[in-house]
């Protein structure tokens, strides 16, 4: 594990994170981790296939809990944006029907015009009509973006952002990600580091356990 | 306390407009229950008497709901979207109260169906008959929601739905079967509300449970 940027355990804390193991019936997933992540913080999460990196980011998004060790995230969790390696959305749902689900259950406010507003600057305006069955790998990518946007998050993690993204979506969401830089906390897992790198303050390099 | 309904009333809205985009479900029970009386109705002999068809009743729909139940997750499994609800800031139990909502309104049309053609091929049902059938749809899907959702998750969801769910039906089938043929469906009626107050509490604390780890 490569430490950079990490702080001593202080108030200012977002993520704390210590001695935390996670395993699958009998497989280890994630041994003895310990880290903090400071508020405002972008961590970016890399390591090979099967080193745990998905798991990290569903524990820290409290979607699976750890089999050893303390996890705390000082947030509620209507104030974290997640985005994983499925998209969370109802295939059968328009890609607008979708959004104001999930706006209305996260109580966005003025909700259609901030959905309107992520469809455009996600180049699915013209798409908001169709099905998510029927939308692009990549469409559903940029889609699934806008969900985990919607509703302003403080803290976001994203797993793998710009997969399935053409250039001008990755574009896009190197853009939106910048525009966050320093207001809100960033967990982002990635195969390519390098494109995160003016943003990154601290990285996590997990090995297979 | 609106807030939550706010929250149920989206979900279940959710389900039933998935449901008339999608035509999965609701086909596939009203179908299924009208073949099942038209087995019934030609495989028992002439002389059985009301009561054996008021069982074939329960039979035909308590595996009924099982079918809208083994479809009652899927939408939510396809593409991860039970973890955007769980993410969501709403309380864990409006997921299964929308769900319950849902899949007794799709019971409900299945019923409305399955009466009529059921007092064409053997019997009328009375009131105690037709609040037994209200009463036991309810605990049905209350619990049949909660089943489901564990099965959902699990490996062989085929199999583990009907494990769990038909021992769990049996005290409805008792009560319905109860309250269609006794002199005194009163009783019946009573345990089948019991049965429904109990199952819905509980089912209703230990949702959060069952879909997180």
């Amino acid at each position: 594990m490569v430490d950079r940027g990490w702080s001593a355990v202080s108030d200012a804390a977002l993520i704390r994170v210590n001695g935390l193991d996670k395993r699958y019936g009998t497989t280890r997933v994630l041994r003895d981790l310990t880290f903090e992540l400071k508020k405002g913080g972008a961590l970016v999460v890399t390591g090979p296939n099967g080193a745990g990196k998905t798991t990290l980011l569903r524990l820290l998004a409290g979607l699976t809990a750890p089999t050893r060790g303390s996890l705390d995230v000082a947030l509620d969790r209507s104030r974290l944006g997640f985005l994983g390696h499925e998209p969370l959305l109802y295939r059968e749902l328009t890609a607008l029907e979708n959004l104001d689900l999930y706006g209305r259950l996260y109580r966005v406010p003025e909700r259609r015009e901030r959905i309107g507003m992520l469809l455009e600057r996600f180049g699915l305006w013209d798409a908001r009509g169709q099905r998510v069955a029927a939308l692009s790998r990549g469409m559903t990518q940029r889609l699934a973006l806008c969900r985990a946007l919607l509703h302003d998050p403080e803290l976001l993690i994203l797993d793998e952002p710009h997969s399935a993204l053409d250039t001008d979506g990755a574009a896009l969401l190197d853009d939106e990600l910048g525009a966050r830089a320093g207001r809100g906390t960033l967990v982002v897992a990635t195969h390519d580091p390098a494109r995160l790198e003016r943003l990154q303050t601290a990285a996590l390099a997990l090995a297979r356990p | 306390m609106t807030a939550y309904l706010t929250d149920v009333a989206t979900l279940a809205r959710k389900d039933l407009r998935l449901e008339l985009r999608a035509r999965d479900t609701l086909p596939a029970m009203v179908l299924f229950v009208l073949a099942t009386l038209v087995v019934f109705h030609f495989a028992l002999p002439q002389d059985a008497g009301d009561d054996a068809a008021y069982g074939l009743l329960w039979i035909a729909l308590v595996f009924t709901a099982l079918l809208g139940l083994a479809r009652a997750w899927v939408p939510e499994t396809e593409a991860g979207a039970l973890d955007g609800l769980l993410l969501a800031p709403s309380d864990r139990s409006a997921i299964w109260l929308g769900k319950t909502i849902a899949t007794f309104a799709f019971l409900a049309v299945a019923e409305l169906v399955a009466l009529p053609a059921f007092a064409l091929f053997f019997a009328g049902l009375d009131a105690a008959a037709l609040a037994g059938v209200v009463l036991a749809s309810v605990g049905i899907c209350a619990v049949g929601s909660l089943v489901s959702a564990m099965a959902a998750a699990a490996r062989g969801r085929e199999v583990l739905l009907p494990l769990l769910f038909l021992p769990l039906a049996i005290p409805l089938v008792v009560g319905g079967v109860g309250s269609s043929i006794s002199a005194e469906p009163g009783t019946y009626l009573a345990f089948l509300g019991l049965y429904d107050a109990v199952f819905a509490i509980l089912s209703w604390a230990a949702f959060e449970y069952v879909v997180t780890e």
